[in-house]
């Protein structure tokens, strides 16, 4: 599966799994009928190209970021408000590009330059001080962002479920905007991992890794390391910009539950650790797992749940409740951490957890 | 002559480096042995190898007939080893007191080795209560060496204590390395001065890629000019 | 120890006090800004009392840093399940909390607060074995590891305790305040300013007048020099880390009834000021952990008062201006 970037997936077990899920998702709308599944889908679609952008930054240069929910609510918010106050259109959505991806690259730079006047080690905690500001903000300036509430808005008539192409008479599947616009957020995603494939492949990723492995050692052979992080930096923000608008359009509406609180970059952490880091595939395979556990997991669990709370156990009810999902999937986390660091993808590669 | 500390095809690597390339010698007890050698010959990595700061990947080494490669650093120091790093790694935000007192493991200073070390070090007296981030570096030096024999130890590493230090603190140095050695305590001390190797060692191991490349006796080393011409890149008398 | 007498002192090297004055810099600074001296002491006292119930949990944070190189990202879950461990004491026994003698009411705070500290010191024992020292040295595991486990504690919180919000309330002899004249002070928070302060008094008094403190102090500079000493410093650190997460179930404690409401969500609001507050002090230093947290606070409160809206944001704004002037904190104290 050579396909554009020649980073083959490697591994046969790999090839398959990522052509199942990437199948299963093409097929979505009449494979998998209803609401619920198309939701699952494209939701899954949007998270592996956020995520695979996160894993620019964690698996390839070794930076740990709390701010990357950042600039996905800089995507989503961008397109929310410019639908919102200048009506339903092309012209509007082609606003929101114009103006929440230069907003959201000043700021990729403005971090990543800073960051490099501090230790690295501060370098994860202040991103997580200014993604908590950020979020406080967006909720203050109700005005512009809806506060707590979000922002809905309609979507340019071609993009709304009442726009019909085909009707039902085509095999029993109707043609609506909600399909044109699943696909539109498939395609898009699937092109941008395919261009951080390529970005990961290319000299300049594989300077990053050599920044990963010894900085000091990078800059002693001459690689401006600050152009580099900070490139990447920029790349990482912007395609994570993308996926918000992406997620915007989908959801029609934006708000800081759906974008930028600090539990989605835990499960953006998640979803890259487990899927495997530094691999880009990993994205693809972490968020599928997580976004399907997310959402038939806890169908089981409360089933689970139940059962345990009749057969009169203590404590296993409440931590079988399927609210406590997380919990499990926390476990999970630490446990890839610790056995498996690369992850879903590196034990179909068949490497064993090798050192950090 | 017995000997106290022994190396046995030592192999130390530094990530991916390879530095100590099978070392082998051995320090006779209550001797002062001199380990010379050009600039990463692997001098340095000798001594953290034996303290246990770094592991060898294989080998032996041997304090008083024990194995020590697989202990922890506190383990081999409690055995009576003293390390005098070349970096000297006194305490800056402590005392000259302060430093003193924690070198001190088993009990409080002892008056008696304190005068000792006031006699070749009067300075510290003079910055007792000083902060050790504020002395010079031939006091730091002092203190460095002060701290490794504030306590009897049986073997005292040094790392090149003389680099960068005024003749006439070289001078109190090496009297007082000489008083320590007359007392009987083992000595392996890394030197790029080769009069102050010369007045001090009993014993010369000269060390080049990472491995021994000649074992023996000072003074014979010392009279022997072409030896240390082809050993040493350069005659005793220039290096004065 | 002998007589030692210094015969001579180098001219002591002039200690570093500018960071000392800026809490008292900006607290002047702000008093023609709030214009009425009443609201002024109020503010004032509010910041000194939040400002040392954060440095108890930041202190042990920075130290732990300091030591270890470890970067605890799960620390507010200490803070959390301290205040949660309290509740298990105050709420049964609220009759005794609500009696109106101040010794009775000490008689199941003290408890309460003990049994906390000894809660959060036995799971600070197992999160060191567990999470961190398996990946000792490896900052990118680290912050990973120990944020899986902030996770897991506070789910953990939910399923134990329930998502809803705890009330708990001020013990009663605590409650309301000493006027004087025209100004009121708040009982409760002149009570967590003196606990406060004694904490940092007896850090204080451990680091530069025990053995173990100057162990400390020596490992926080160079930790392979102390081991070359021969000391097991790494016995040390589970020591240090054991009492930091202690401290920081104590802080929980003071500010679940600070804030008189307990909820597993205190971890995180707490987590992102006591970050702040480490890294404008500066990683390893007490001190700097003291007047960091003091400044947050006031940030906090005089910002609270004259820009509503901008409180966390301003405390960013007060990072960023601290690590301009100075990169690595107000005391940089580690070596690395």
């Amino acid at each position: 599966m050579m396909i554009l970037s020649g980073d083959p997936p490697r591994s046969r077990a790999l090839s398959i799994v990522l052509a199942v899920i990437v199948l299963a998702l093409l097929a979505t709308p009449f494979v998998f009928p209803g609401a619920k599944a198309l939701n699952v889908a494209a939701k899954i679609c949007i998270f592996a190209a956020l995520v695979a952008s996160y894993d620019l930054l964690l698996g390839y240069t070794g930076s740990v970021s709390f701010a990357h929910t950042m600039f996905y609510g800089i995507g989503s918010y961008a397109i929310a408000i410019a639908l919102y106050g200048l009506g339903p259109n092309w012209t509007s959505v082609a606003v929101a590009v114009a103006a929440g991806l230069p907003i959201a690259l000043l700021l990729a730079l403005a971090i990543g330059l800073f960051s490099l006047r501090v230790e690295a080690i501060f370098f994860a905690m202040i991103t997580l001080a200014v993604a908590s500001a950020f979020l406080v903000l967006a909720s203050q300036l109700s005005w512009l962002t809806g506060g707590e509430d979000g922002r809905s808005f309609q979507l340019p008539e071609l993009l709304r479920p009442g726009t019909v192409f085909v009707g039902k008479e085509w095999f029993g599947f109707p043609i609506n905007g909600r399909i044109l616009t699943y696909y539109i957020v498939l395609s898009a995603c699937a092109l941008m991992i395919l261009a951080l494939l390529r970005v990961v492949n290319s000299p300049f990723g594989r300077v990053l890794q050599a920044i990963r492995e010894n900085r000091f050692r990078a800059e002693a052979l001459g690689y401006r390391t600050v152009f580099h992080l900070t490139y990447a930096n920029c790349i990482a923000a912007v395609i994570a910009a993308c996926a918000g608008m992406l997620n915007a359009l989908w959801l029609r509406y934006a708000g800081p539950d759906t974008s930028l609180s600090f539990s989605i970059m835990l499960d953006i952490l998640l979803m890259v650790v487990i899927g495997g880091m530094g691999t880009i595939y990993g994205a693809i395979i972490g968020a599928a797992i997580f976004i399907l556990a997310q959402n038939y997991l806890q169908a089981l669990m409360g089933a689970a749940s139940l059962a345990a709370a009749d057969a009169g156990l203590p404590l296993l009810p409440g931590l079988l409740h399927p609210d406590r999902w997380l919990l499990w999937l926390g476990l999970l986390f630490i446990a890839s951490v610790y056995f498996f660091p690369t992850g879903v993808v590196g034990r179909l590669r068949n490497k064993p957890g090798a050192p950090g | 002559m017995t000997s106290l500390l022994s190396l046995s095809g030592v192999q130390t690597y530094i990530g991916r480096y390879h530095i100590l390339q099978g070392v082998e010698f051995e320090v006779p007890e209550g001797q002062t042995t001199m380990l010379l050698g050009r600039n990463g010959a692997g001098k340095t990595t000798t001594l953290r190898t034996i303290m246990g700061l770094w592991q060898a990947k294989s080998g032996t080494i041997s304090l008083a007939g024990e194995p020590i490669e697989r202990l922890a650093t506190p383990d081999i120091a409690q055995r009576g080893v003293g390390y005098v790093p070349e970096s000297m790694a006194v305490f800056s935000d402590l005392t000259v007191k302060e430093n003193l007192v924690l070198a001190a493991r088993n009990g409080p200073l002892d008056d008696v080795q304190l005068a000792w070390i006031f006699g070749f070090f009067p300075a510290l007296k003079k910055f007792w209560l000083s902060r050790a981030g504020s002395l010079s570096g031939g006091q730091k030096q002092m203190l460095s060496i002060a701290r490794a024999i504030v306590e009897p130890r049986k073997l005292l590493l040094i790392d090149e204590p003389t680099k960068g230090l005024a003749p006439a603190i070289v001078m109190s140095l090496i009297e007082c390395l000489k008083e320590i050695r007359r007392r009987g305590v083992t000595i392996l001390l890394v030197e790029q001065n080769f009069h102050a190797a010369r007045e001090l060692g009993d014993q010369v191991l000269v060390m080049d890629n990472g491995a021994i490349v000649h074992q023996g006796n000072m003074g014979a080393l010392a009279a022997d000019v072409a030896l240390q011409e082809q050993l040493l890149g350069l005659s005793l008398e220039a290096h004065q | 120890m002998s007589g030692i007498v210094a015969t001579d002192t180098l001219p002591k090297p002039k200690r570093d006090v500018t960071p000392l004055l800026l809490p008292v810099a900006l607290a002047l600074l702000m008093l023609p800004l709030i214009g009425s001296m009443s609201s002024w002491v109020t503010l004032t006292v509010a910041s000194l009392a939040m400002g040392m119930m954060i440095f108890i949990m930041a202190s042990g944070l920075t130290l732990v840093f300091g030591l270890m190189d470890v970067l605890n990202f799960g620390h507010g879950a200490f803070i959390a399940v301290g205040a949660y461990v309290a509740t298990l004491v105050l709420l049964p026994l609220a009759s005794w909390a609500q009696a109106d003698s101040l010794m009775t009411n000490l008689a199941v705070l003290i408890p309460a607060a003990l049994l906390s500290m000894g809660v959060t010191g036995a799971l600070g024992l197992v999160v060191e074995r567990v999470l961190v020292l398996p990946v000792y040295g490896q900052h990118l595991k680290q912050i990973l590891m120990t944020t899986g486990g902030l996770i897991v504690a506070e789910q953990t919180l939910y399923a134990l305790f329930g998502p809803q919000i705890i009330p708990l309330p001020l013990p009663t002899a605590l409650r309301g305040s000493f006027v004087m004249g025209d100004v009121a002070v708040s009982k409760y928070r002149l009570l967590a300013m003196l606990v406060g302060l004694a904490i940092f008094v007896a850090i204080e008094l451990v680091l530069n007048r025990t053995k173990i403190g100057l162990l400390i102090r020596a490992g926080v500079e160079n930790r392979e020099m102390v081991e070359a000493l021969g000391y097991r410093i790494r016995r040390l650190f589970l020591g240090v880390f054991i009492t930091g997460s202690a401290l920081a179930g104590l802080g929980g404690v003071m500010w679940g009834l600070y804030r008189e409401q307990v909820h597993a969500s205190l971890g995180d609001e707490l987590t992102v000021l006591v970050f702040i507050v480490v890294i404008i002090g500066g990683l390893g230093s007490v001190t700097g952990c003291f007047i960091g947290a003091i400044m947050v606070a006031m940030v906090a409160n005089y910002g609270g008062f004259l820009v509503p809206k901008l409180a966390l944001v301003s405390n960013i704004l007060l990072m960023v201006a601290v690590l301009m002037w100075r990169p690595r904190g107000l005391y940089a104290v580690t070596s690395r």
